[in-house]
């Protein structure tokens, strides 16, 4: 996904001027073409996360279009103050950038696991959270951001995914999906069942049907492993789509939501707020049980690769 | 309006600020004064009827909570009317009581300290890359260095050469809960800045026509080398409470507002 981001990044880069890139020394193998590229517009800031985000939303006070780059927990959690008063008050475009979502580093430990990043970012005010399911997704998220005025944080697995959006003998596919892509968007990875567009939503008890909602790189394990649902790729956290969603509550019986992050505020907490928010308002005649898996509030201590900790974890299907 | 008579109307309208809203940081307020008086009077590039002109000097008040001061100079120069400062923080107004960028002629926001350093050198970067003549000041308090985001910021700006970022320390000797030598000693200030690749200036900071020298100091090194290019960092040693005799260097004033009679003691005695 990083190689998906970086590449992409460059041809927006191209149309765009005022994108600049900003690392915190990290980003080694990866963001060199970019500097190569474009070096007026690249800076290693250092070690320094709180500078670089205060950087950042200088640069893009004078109307540049700023990316900052590092591992997990850095660009996020560790200037959070500054992406709050500095960016996200200001409306300022920062792009946060944060590869290594969930446990893709993890034999890395808990200072890498990045697993509460989305309950923080989405806090903020008018961030739009992206949380891509594949490299192309993650390409469609950045050409989507070139263009987007405001923040953004785009969370970033590593490398190696499995390419979800390619696997339907579609060549193409990817590049068609980044000029549809819209913040909000729920994309259909392997449904079967045809969503009710022109049905009304009704309060009738209906049949058993289930729905998954996969956020992030984890897409790849369900598609791989669940045969007896639709399967989506929630691509935002936030915003949420709400006509969507009733659209799928109008279709489904039960939606599972799974996400490598912790259970308390993060992509299934943000999915039940949307529901018991349209359903208190009146949108929504019937809740569908929500279903969710996520890392079940507890740091994990263990060393491992990204998939024996999804097991341990318990965030499969 | 020259510089001290804008100094003395900064901290006559503080004064009356601070103590109309029961608001607190007084002290650095009245430190601040003159810095601010000099940057308006005789320094700053800017017009007030067009605060967003691309080729202002752009200031940045990271001890955003002595924006009385900044809200006084900015009545001053016309770029909103004296009558809206009886507003500070009170309700509904966007006057708040730590540095508004919603109030014209204000550049950023701030109040949660070690965030303006960093602001100004990505402004200050944008403006070198795109060969822009308009210079970034940034005023930071001493108690402020204590956050490491300000030495962050300064190792970066020495490293790409930020010649047109004026950093300016406030060095009134005082944080919230005593002397700075005291909390966490700043000495050797200059020496630090210095290894941090700075350009260090020490002026005292109530004295006008040092400040007026001191804060055009690089303007006057034109064609240099780039090599020797550096941001300026000015300590400006200054007196917490400055003008107020009984508000000078006690630390109840970086809390308390004076009641209306001491508010009236503090005008009657109010030395420029």
């Amino acid at each position: 996904m990083r190689t998906a981001f970086i590449n992409q990044l460059i041809k927006e880069a191209e149309r765009h001027p005022e994108i600049v890139l900003l690392t915190g020394d990290l980003g080694y193998s990866v963001v060199e073409p970019f500097r190569d590229r474009f070096p007026d517009r690249f800076y290693n800031v250092g070690i320094a996360e709180q500078a670089m985000a205060g950087i950042a939303a200088g640069l893009a006070r004078e109307g540049l279009n700023v990316y900052i780059y590092s591992i997990g927990n850095f660009p996020t959690l560790r200037c959070m103050e500054q992406l709050r008063l500095d960016v996200a008050y200001h409306r300022l475009s920062v792009k946060v950038v944060a590869v290594g979502a969930g446990y893709a580093y993890g034999a890395m430990g808990a200072s890498h696991h990045a697993t509460e990043d989305v309950a923080m970012m989405r806090a903020l005010p008018d961030c739009v959270v992206a949380v891509p399911g594949d490299p192309v997704e993650a390409a469609a998220v950045t050409a989507l951001s070139a263009s987007h005025h405001g923040m953004m944080y785009i969370r970033l697995g590593k490398a190696h995914e499995t390419v979800v959006h390619g696997a339907s003998n579609r060549p193409g596919q990817g590049q068609a999906l980044q000029g549809q892509l819209a913040p909000g968007d729920i994309l259909p990875v392997k449904v079967a069942t045809p969503v009710g567009h022109s049905a009304p939503p009704s309060a009738a008890p209906m049949g058993y049907r289930r729905a998954v909602l996969a956020c992030g790189s984890i897409l790849a394990d369900v598609v791989a492993t669940v045969t007896d649902a639709d399967i989506y790729s929630l691509v935002f956290v936030k915003p949420i789509d709400c006509e969507a969603l009733v659209r799928l509550a109008a279709t489904y019986s039960d939606i599972t939501v799974i996400e490598e992050h912790q259970l308390s505020a993060g992509a299934g907490s943000a999915v039940v707020e949307a529901l018991s928010d349209l359903y208190a308002a009146g949108t929504l005649p019937r809740m569908p049980r929500v279903h969710r898996v996520a890392i079940p509030d507890t740091f994990c201590h263990t060393a491992g690769s990204q998939q024996y900790l999804r097991h341990l974890m318990g965030l499969t299907l | 309006m020259d510089s001290k008579t804008l100094a003395r109307y900064i901290r006559e309208q503080s004064l009356r600020m601070v103590s109309r809203a029961n608001a607190s940081h007084i002290g650095g307020a009245l430190s601040v004064a003159d810095v601010l008086a000099v940057l308006y009077a005789d320094v700053l590039r800017y017009r007030a009827d067009d605060p967003s002109w691309a080729g202002r000097d752009r200031l940045l008040l990271s001890k955003g909570h002595c924006c009385v001061a900044l809200y006084a100079a900015l009545a001053a120069t016309g770029f909103f009317p004296e009558e809206r400062l009886t507003e500070y923080g009170t309700d509904g107004t966007d006057l708040l009581c730590h540095v508004s960028h919603m109030v014209p002629g204000v550049e950023f926001s701030f109040g949660s300290l070690g965030h303006g350093l960093p602001v100004a050198a990505g402004i200050a970067l944008a403006a070198q890359v795109r060969g822009e003549a308009h210079r970034v000041f940034v005023i930071v308090g001493d108690g402020e260095l204590d956050e490491g985001s300000n030495w962050e910021a300064l190792m970066f700006a020495a490293a790409h050469r930020l010649d047109n970022l004026r950093v300016i320390v406030d060095r009134n000797g005082q944080q919230a809960m005593g002397d700075t030598e005291q909390v966490l000693p700043l000495e050797p200030l200059g020496d630090k800045l210095r290894a941090f690749g700075a350009r260090v200036l020490d002026v005292d900071g109530h004295d006008h026509d040092a400040l007026r020298a001191a804060l055009s100091d690089n303007d006057k090194r034109p064609g240099q080398d780039r090599a020797t290019q550096a941001p300026t960092v000015i300590i400006a040693h200054t007196v917490k409470g400055r003008g107020v005799p009984f508000m000078e260097n006690k630390l109840k004033w970086h809390y308390s507002a004076p009641d209306a009679e001491l508010l009236d003691k503090a005008l009657e005695g109010l030395q420029a």
